[in-house]
C-alpha cells in the first residue's frame, strides 16, 4: 500500500487494523483512535482520496490502495495545509486528539463541496466527535478553510492530501 | 510590567505540531524505538460478586503471553489503595485493591492483568482466563443505596460512607415563620466525562540507571510520581512521570491510582522491558470514574416578594463502590447550592452512599451542576407560585456588588470556609437578558435562565521555573499538565509581559517532573490562578535579577531599568541597554566560553564590580523558581439564558439562542476562555439531553459505546453567544479566576426551565431525552 506517497509492504498479521498498522507499524501516530467502533472519527484517513475510518478496516484491505494520513497533508517545515491553517486561525482545536480526524474529514468535505453552507458544514463534520470545543470554532474553521483553499476551478486542488484517485 | 500580551487573543502556540499529527499522546510514546509489551485488564462482568476462583493457567501457557498477574502475584496485592482526601466525616471510607481477589463491587473492577507481545494477543489470552463468580445482590441507585436493603460493603452499615450536616442561621425557625413554604424534589443521574482520548500508561525501568520513567495520561503527574516512589521504595529522584499531550481530561484523569497506573510500572520493573496499557472505549465507560448521581429533597421558605428566607437541602450522593476521592463532591454541592443568592438561613445535609457502580470523582463542574439545578429550579418554582418574572425573583435575591467579601458560612473543599472574593451578579443578569433579546415567535418555545458561582483556583500551590537562555529565548516549566487548555500559550503570555519579550520567544513545558518536580495537578479550574500566578512570580524574579545584573554593566540604578523588546534598557534612554540574552550570559560566570557570546562572562573579560564572580546569596543563571499558594478560592460567576423549541410530536430539542455572560476576573486570553465556555456549554447540553448512563438493575451499563451513549455531534450544538465582565480577584497578583468548568454548570438548569415552559410540564430531573419528555407529557410526575 502507498501511505503519504511512500510504498510500504503489506502487514504480516491479517487481523491487524489499519489504524494500528499506521500508528504502530509505520509510526504515523497522528492518526488517533478514540472508540474503535467507527463513531468518533478520530481515526479518519483518506483512502484513495475519500475519508474513511481506519479503525473499521483491516490493514490488508488497504493493499494496492493509497492512504493519506494527517502527516501527509503538509511536509515538515512547509506551510500548513489550508485546512490545518484554518483550524489554527479559528482556535478549532483544544486537546488536539480529535483534530487529525476532523482535518481529514474537512479535506474530504471541501474536495466534494468547496463552498459548503452552514448546514452542509454541520452535516459534513457530523461524523466526528469533539469533546473540547463545542464545535463552534470548528465550524468557523471550515468556513475559513473554504476561503483559504485554492479554487478547484483554477486548478489548485486543496493540497497534497486531497490527491485524486 | 507591561501588559502587551495579557488580555490579547493570542493564537495558540500548541497548534502547529498537533495539526501536523506530531502531537505525542501516551499511546504514541515509543522511547528509544523500543517496542513496549502491551497489556490488558480482565475486569469484573458483575456489579457485585464473590470471587470463588481465578485460573490463569491456560492463559499463561499461550504463546505471546509474557506475564499474568493476579492479586496473589503482587507484593502490594492485599494493600487497600489510598483515600486521596481523608475527611473526619468520611467515617466509613473504603477503597479497592489494585486487583480484586475476594469481592468485586462494580462492573469493570480489575481482576487480572495480562502482559503480552501485543494487545491482540493479550485480549486472546483474556478469553482463556477463568474466573468463577458467585453473584451477590446489587445496589445501583442512590435511593437503593440509602435504603440499604443490601450492603455494598459488609462492614458499612446503611451503605453510608459519610454524613455531614451544616447550618447557617436557624432554618427550622425561619421556615416556620416564612409566609410561604414549598417542598421540592430534584434528581440528577450519573454522567460521564468521556474525553476523546481514553486513559493510557507507558513505563520503562532502566536497570543501569535505576530509573523508572512513566508516561501517563494523568491530570497529576507529580502525585503519580510521589505514589510510585512510595510504593516501590525508590527516591523520588529515580522516578520520572510525564503527562505528555493529554486528549481531554475533564476531571476523571485527576483520579489516582487507577490500577493500571501501578500495574504497568510494576510489570515494567519486573520484566525489564517497557510495558504499556491503553484503555479501549468500552472499558473506559465503566473503568473510569463518573459523577453527578444525586437526589435532593428541598424545602424553601420565602416571602410574598419571592425573597428566600430559609432553605433546607437534604441530599444523597451516589458515591459508587469505593470512596478513593473522599467526599469532595458532596462538600462542593453543599457549599454551592446558594450560589449568587442571599440565603439567610441554610441547612444542608448529605449522605454519601455506596452503590455497585463505578466510583465517583470530579467531572467538569464537580458537584455544581446539580447544586445549581437545585437552586435555580427552586427559584423558578417560587416565581411560578407568585406569578413573578423569573428574572425578577433572581434580582431580588442576588448578593450585591458592595457585599464582598461575602462569607457563606459553610465549609469549602480546601478546608477553609466559603468566602466569595468579588463579583457583580446583578450586571451578569442584566447583560444576559439584554443579550438574549425578545422571545422568538412560535409555539412550544421556552425561555430558561440560570446563574451560578464557581469556587476556582484551590490550593495548595503550584510553582514555575523560568529561565532566559543566552540566545535571549525563554523557557518556562510548571508541574501541571494541559489537557487542551492552552497552558503553553497563556503561560507564555504571562511570562512575556514580565520579561518584555515576544510571546513566541517563550517555550513552556508542563506536566513533566523532569522539568518541574513540584506541584499538585490540573483540576478545579485552578491552572490560571495557581500556575499562572506562579509563572508571574517566577518571571518577575527573573526580571528583577536581570535588572540587577544589567545595572552593574550599564552603570545605572536597577530601579531605572526596564525590560522592553527583549532588552534591558535605561528608562528614557532606550539606547543605553543590552539584550536579555547578554544579561543571561553575564548571569553565569564561566571559565570556558561555549559559544553564544559566553566569552563575555569569562575571567579575563571586563568585570564591572570587585569581589568574587558570584557574590554572597547570588545564584548562577538568569533563572528563578517561584511559587503561588492561594489564600482561598477565587469565585467566578456567570449567567446563562436560552430560548429553545421542543417539537410537541417528536420531542426534538432545538436551542434557538444561547447566551453566556461570564466573569472569571481578568481574562488572560479571550480566545482560550471562550473556547472553554463553548466546550463547557456543549458538554452541558450533552449531559442534559443526549447522554445517559443506562445502568440496569443488575448494575450493567447497557449503553457502553458511542453508538448508544449519545455524545453530541456538531448537529446538536448551537452557536453560543458570549460576553465577559471582569471583577478582578483581590486574592492574586494577576486578578484572575478559573474558567475551565464554568460553561457546564448552569446548562441543565437553563434547559430544564426552557423545556418546562415550552411543554408546560414540570422538569425536576436530569438527564432528559425525547423519550423522557414524551413520558412526562403523557403522565406528568
Amino acid at each position: 500500500m502507498k501511505v503519504n506517497g511512500v510504498v510500504h509492504p503489506a502487514p504480516t498479521d491479517s487481523r491487524r487494523l489499519l489504524s494500528d498498522h499506521l500508528r504502530h507499524d509505520l509510526g504515523l501516530t497522528g492518526t488517533h483512535v478514540g472508540c474503535e467502533h467507527g463513531v468518533c472519527g478520530c481515526c479518519t484517513v483518506l483512502f484513495d482520496g475519500a475519508p474513511v475510518r481506519s479503525c473499521l478496516m483491516l490493514a490488508i484491505q488497504a493493499e494496492g490502495h493509497e492512504v493519506t494520513t494527517i502527516e501527509g497533508l503538509a511536509a515538515d517545515g512547509a506551510p500548513l495545509h489550508p485546512v490545518q491553517q484554518a483550524f489554527h486561525e479559528c482556535h478549532g482545536l483544544q486537546c488536539g486528539f480529535c483534530t487529525p480526524g476532523f482535518v481529514m474529514s474537512v479535506v474530504g468535505l471541501l474536495k466534494q463541496n468547496p463552498n459548503p453552507s452552514a448546514d452542509e458544514i454541520n452535516e459534513g463534520i457530523s461524523g466526528n466527535l469533539c469533546r473540547c470545543t463545542g464545535y463552534a470554532s470548528i465550524r468557523r474553521a471550515v468556513h475559513r478553510a473554504a476561503e483559504l483553499s485554492p479554487s478547484p476551478v483554477q486548478g489548485g486542488g486543496s493540497g497534497r492530501g486531497a490527491r485524486q484517485k | 510590567m507591561t501588559t502587551r500580551w495579557f488580555g490579547e487573543r493570542v493564537q495558540r502556540v500548541e497548534d502547529d505540531r498537533l495539526l501536523r499529527g506530531h502531537g505525542r499522546f501516551t499511546d504514541d510514546v515509543n522511547e528509544n524505538g523500543e517496542r513496549a509489551l502491551e497489556s490488558y485488564l480482565v475486569r469484573s462482568p458483575y456489579a457485585h460478586a464473590r470471587i470463588r476462583s481465578i485460573d490463569v493457567s491456560a492463559a499463561r501457557a499461550m504463546p505471546g503471553v509474557v506475564a499474568i498477574y493476579t492479586a496473589a502475584d503482587l507484593p502490594f496485592g492485599q494493600t487497600d489503595l489510598p483515600i486521596l482526601i481523608p475527611h473526619p466525616n468520611l467515617t466509613h471510607g473504603r477503597t479497592q485493591r489494585c486487583l480484586a481477589s475476594e469481592v468485586v463491587r462494580y462492573v469493570g473492577e480489575p481482576v487480572v492483568f495480562i502482559v503480552a507481545d501485543d494487545r491482540y494477543l493479550a485480549e486472546d489470552a483474556a478469553d482463556l482466563v477463568q474466573v468463577e463468580y458467585e453473584p451477590l445482590p446489587v445496589v445501583i441507585t442512590p435511593e437503593a443505596g440509602a435504603k440499604a436493603e443490601h450492603l455494598v460493603h459488609d462492614d458499612v452499615p446503611g451503605n453510608v460512607a459519610a454524613e455531614m450536616i451544616q447550618e447557617v442561621g436557624s432554618v427550622q425557625a425561619a421556615l416556620a415563620s416564612a409566609p410561604r413554604r414549598k417542598r421540592l424534589h430534584f434528581r440528577f443521574e450519573r454522567g460521564a466525562a468521556s474525553p476523546m482520548e481514553a486513559r493510557a500508561v507507558w513505563a520503562r525501568w532502566s536497570t543501569s540507571e535505576r530509573k523508572l520513567t512513566v508516561y501517563d495520561s494523568t491530570q497529576s503527574p507529580t502525585s503519580i510520581r510521589g505514589g510510585l516512589a512510595v510504593l516501590f521504595g525508590l527516591p523520588e529522584s529515580s522516578v520520572e512521570v510525564i503527562a505528555p499531550d493529554v486528549g481531554g481530561g475533564f476531571g476523571p484523569k485527576i483520579m489516582l491510582f487507577y490500577s493500571d497506573e501501578l500495574l504497568v510500572p510494576f510489570a515494567a520493573m519486573q520484566l525489564g522491558r517497557p510495558v504499556k496499557w491503553t484503555e479501549d472505549r468500552q472499558e473506559h465507560f465503566t473503568a473510569v470514574n463518573q459523577e453527578r448521581g444525586q437526589v435532593h429533597d428541598v424545602e424553601v421558605g420565602f416571602d410574598g416578594e419571592g425573597r428566600v428566607q430559609a432553605l433546607s437541602v437534604d441530599f444523597i450522593h451516589d458515591g459508587g463502590a469505593y470512596t478513593p476521592y473522599g467526599i469532595i463532591l458532596p462538600i462542593i454541592t453543599a457549599a454551592q447550592v446558594p450560589g449568587p443568592y442571599r440565603v439567610p438561613n441554610y441547612w444542608v445535609r448529605f449522605r454519601d452512599v455506596y452503590t455497585n457502580a463505578t466510583p465517583t470523582s470530579p467531572y467538569r463542574g464537580a458537584g455544581r451542576p446539580h447544586a445549581c439545578f437545585v437552586m435555580e429550579r427552586t427559584l423558578d418554582a417560587i416565581a411560578a407560585e407568585l406569578g413573578l418574572e423569573r428574572a425578577e425573583v433572581r434580582r431580588r435575591n442576588l448578593i450585591q456588588p458592595n457585599e464582598f467579601p461575602y462569607e457563606l458560612g459553610v465549609a469549602w473543599q480546601d478546608g477553609n470556609r466559603v468566602v466569595y472574593d468579588s463579583g457583580d451578579y446583578p450586571t451578569l443578569l442584566d447583560k444576559a437578558l439584554e443579550k438574549l433579546g425578545p422571545r422568538p415567535a412560535g409555539d412550544h418555545i421556552g425561555m430558561g435562565l440560570g446563574m451560578y458561582v464557581e469556587g476556582t483556583g484551590v490550593g495548595p500551590y503550584e510553582g514555575a521555573h523560568v529561565q532566559v537562555l543566552v540566545s535571549g529565548k525563554v523557557v518556562a516549566a510548571t508541574g501541571i499538565p494541559s489537557q487542551g487548555q492552552a497552558h503553553a500559550t497563556v503561560w507564555a503570555q504571562v511570562v512575556a509581559d514580565q520579561l518584555g519579550v515576544d510571546v513566541s520567544d517563550v517555550e513552556v513545558t508542563g506536566g513533566d517532573t523532569r522539568r518541574f518536580p513540584w506541584g499538585v495537578g490540573t483540576f478545579a479550574s485552578r491552572g490560571a490562578v495557581t500556575a499562572g500566578n506562579a509563572m508571574a512570580v517566577a518571571a518577575g524574579m527573573v526580571a528583577e535579577k536581570a535588572r540587577h545584573i544589567a545595572a552593574d554593566h550599564l552603570e545605572a540604578d536597577p530601579a531605572d531599568l526596564e525590560l522592553v523588546d527583549g532588552r534591558v534598557r535605561v528608562k528614557g534612554s532606550p539606547d543605553r541597554g543590552m539584550p536579555l540574552g547578554a544579561v543571561a550570559v553575564l548571569a553565569n560566570p564561566v571559565r570556558y566560553a561555549f559559544g553564544g557570546g559566553t566569552e563575555a562572562a569569562t575571567q579575563f573579560a571586563s568585570r564591572p564590580r570587585p569581589g568574587p564572580p558570584l557574590q554572597e546569596g547570588e545564584q548562577p543563571g538568569l533563572e528563578a523558581t517561584g511559587y503561588y499558594s492561594p489564600p482561598g478560592s477565587t469565585w467566578a460567576s456567570g449567567c446563562h439564558a436560552a430560548y429553545v423549541h421542543v417539537d410537541p410530536k417528536t420531542f426534538r430539542l432545538e436551542v434557538l439562542k444561547y447566551v453566556v455572560i461570564h466573569d472569571c476576573g481578568r481574562v488572560i486570553n479571550p480566545l482560550v476562555v471562550e473556547g472553554q465556555i463553548e466546550g463547557g456549554v456543549a458538554q452541558g447540553i450533552g449531559g442534559a439531553f443526549y447522554e445517559r448512563l443506562a445502568y440496569d438493575e443488575e448494575g450493567q451499563l447497557r449503553n457502553a459505546s458511542f453508538m448508544e451513549f449519545l455524545m453530541p455531534y456538531a448537529t446538536e450544538i448551537p452557536a453560543i453567544e458570549i460576553d465577559h465582565i471582569e471583577t478582578p480577584s483581590p486574592l492574586n497578583p494577576l486578578g484572575v479566576k478559573g474558567a475551565g468548568e464554568a460553561g457546564v454548570i448552569p446548562v441543565g438548569a437553563v434547559l430544564a426551565a426552557a423545556i418546562e415552559e415550552a411543554l408546560g410540564v414540570p422538569i425536576t430531573e436530569m438527564p432528559l431525552s425525547p423519550l423522557k419528555l414524551f413520558e412526562l407529557v403523557k403522565s406528568p410526575s
